[in-house]
């Protein structure tokens, strides 16, 4: 199937928008997608023809709305390639995913075991596991990455020992793109007998990822990074795992049986949602889904890393521009400074001419400081941006640097 | 001059610019022209971190007018230092309390003073009005 770009940008209402006088130049996706009508629609028509509580109603409209909500996680399950739609658990998005595996983890971890993080994590990724070592007294330990933003698998083989319990990696590296080995990580943490789970925040937008055949014990990822809504994702856990970690959070939906004695604790993947969930979210996280599909992740990755090689070579013909994260194996990412100017600067001077990129630490200092800035540029690409915002951007970036410098 | 004066000046100074090019160009200038702080001063506790870029202040009483040196990582932010030393330096600690911060909008750089935009710059104003707070009450006893 042929790619038009300019039928594509019909679909994103948003993207019609001036910005500062200037067309929206939109290359923020890493922080969140822009939402397509299709999407849009399901939202509103949630609200407008079926809105009600779901899974306890006998009345037409709760079971109309429950019915939409199985359906969208079935086709996150099968989406993913889960097994079976128990293990596909809703969540308010990737941080309460990991939080929760994290919780869940609290009561299988004793002291002298060790957790496993990559240098390429969000704060969202390193935070939970911290807290869960300060709890049970586990230790956490780092695996390293180099001047190209890849991990050092050299030294994750060393890191990895049988004292390992835990290994937690992002799939894509939300600040520099670097695309993680993770089928080589996974296959070697099980060979150690440590459970995996990966952060698809980054790559779900990008890769689809057969669960299965990952045989990844964990996957976390939220709806807004791809087309979705806000305030909802999932967690996909192997069932064993699922029924070993206890209830997160108690209350409504999640039990099954409830007297002061004792209460015992609903079937998959209810015990994990308790209280009433983000049902419209749900749905149109399922409209995303098939949003994406329609057009395919092989067109769209074919795409987009046409725009990143077009971006790179692009930037790098500004003058003192430096790229963070030169992975081969990268999304369409570009982390970049411009040499002694602050990244803030660039950020205020481009927005100013109606292109959104993010400026910062991107959640990210460990990786900040292990190159010795304070931040970068971010541009982030999606399949709906076009050569021409590239150079929209690199002509408003060149323009920063004459101001600037 | 007074407070109110100099942001009159301020606005009057910036309102030659039509265009946001010129007036951002002029801020990097007055952020260029800032005098330097003493790099002993650019220390741990006088930072004032934002998620976006540093800032340090310090300020020192002198004659009983409190006198204010800053710098920032990032040039626009020095801009804005600028502008916000030139108002509230050399000024006693009762007027630097009671000014009015409207002007920031009037010159149009109210974006940057957004509690969320994560510069430092709001954190700024509100230690140059506790260092006044400060110095006011130690003018007292």
């Amino acid at each position: 199937m042929s790619f038009d770009v300019q039928k594509i940008r019909e679909d994103f209402p948003i993207l019609h928008r001036q910005v500062n006088g200037y067309p929206l130049v939109y290359l923020d996706n890493a922080a969140t997608s822009q939402k397509p009508q299709a999407v849009i629609d399901c939202i509103v028509d949630y609200y407008s023809l079926y809105n009600a509580n779901i899974h306890r109603g006998v009345h037409t409209l709760s079971q109309e709305a429950t019915d939409a909500y199985e359906k969208a996680r079935r086709k996150i399950q099968q989406h993913f390639h889960i097994a079976l739609p128990e293990e596909v658990i809703f969540t308010s998005g990737t941080t309460h995913g990991i939080n929760l595996v994290a919780n869940g983890f609290a009561s299988i971890l004793k002291k002298g075991d060790e957790v496993l993080v990559s240098a390429l994590e969000h704060h969202s990724n390193i935070v939970p596991w911290q807290m869960l070592c300060e709890r049970t007294g586990a230790s956490l330990k780092v695996i390293p990455m180099n001047e190209s933003g890849e991990l050092r698998m050299d030294h994750y083989d060393t890191l990895l020992t049988p004292k390992t319990q835990l290994v937690f990696v992002n799939h894509v590296s939300n600040a520099l793109g670097t695309i993680n080995p993770i089928e080589e990580i996974i296959e070697k943490a099980h060979a150690m007998n440590a459970a995996v789970l990966i952060d698809g925040a980054q790559s779900c937008a990008h890769i689809r990822p057969d669960l299965q055949k990952l045989n990844v014990d964990f996957y976390v990822t939220s709806a807004h990074k791809m087309c979705g809504p806000t305030g909802v994702g999932m967690l996909y856990g192997k069932k064993e795992w699922l029924e070993k970690l206890p209830p997160y959070q108690g209350g409504g939906e999640m039990i099954k049986e409830v007297t002061f004695e004792k209460t015992t604790y609903a079937e998959l993947p209810h015990k994990f949602e308790a209280g009433t969930p983000n049902i419209c979210g749900g749905i149109a996280f399922g409209a995303a889904i098939d949003y994406l599909n329609e057009i395919g992740f092989e067109t769209i990755a074919n795409y987009e890393d046409s725009l990143l090689i077009y971006a790179t070579q692009r930037l790098l013909e500004i003058e003192g521009l430096k790229i963070y994260g030169t992975s081969k194996n990268k999304t369409a990412v570009i982390s970049f400074n411009l040499e002694g100017i602050h990244p803030y600067d660039v950020g205020t001077i481009v927005d100013k001419l109606g292109i959104a990129v993010r400026t910062g630490h991107h959640c990210a200092q460990p990786i900040m400081d292990f190159y010795n800035i304070p931040g970068t540029v971010r541009a982030s690409f999606s399949f709906y941006n076009t050569k021409e915002e590239v150079d929209r951007l690199t002509e408003a970036v060149q323009r920063a640097k004459s101001m600037l410098s | 001059m007074s407070i109110a004066s100099l942001q009159e000046e301020l606005i009057e100074e910036f309102s030659l610019f039509d265009d946001w090019m010129d007036k951002y160009e002029h801020l990097i200038e007055l952020g260029k022209s800032l005098p330097l702080i003493d790099p002993a001063l650019k220390s741990e506790d006088k930072l004032i971190k934002g998620c976006q870029s540093k800032v340090w202040l310090n300020a020192e009483l002198k004659d009983n007018d409190i006198v204010f040196t800053a710098d920032s990582d990032a040039i626009i932010t020095k801009g804005i230092i600028a502008v916000l030393i030139r108002v509230f330096s050399n000024q006693k600690p009762e007027e630097i309390i009671k000014a009015d911060m409207n002007f920031i909008d009037e010159i149009g750089l109210k974006e940057h003073l957004s509690p969320t935009r994560a510069n430092g710059l709001v954190s700024m104003i509100k230690q140059m009005k506790l260092y006044a707070v400060a110095f006011q009450a130690q003018l007292k006893n």
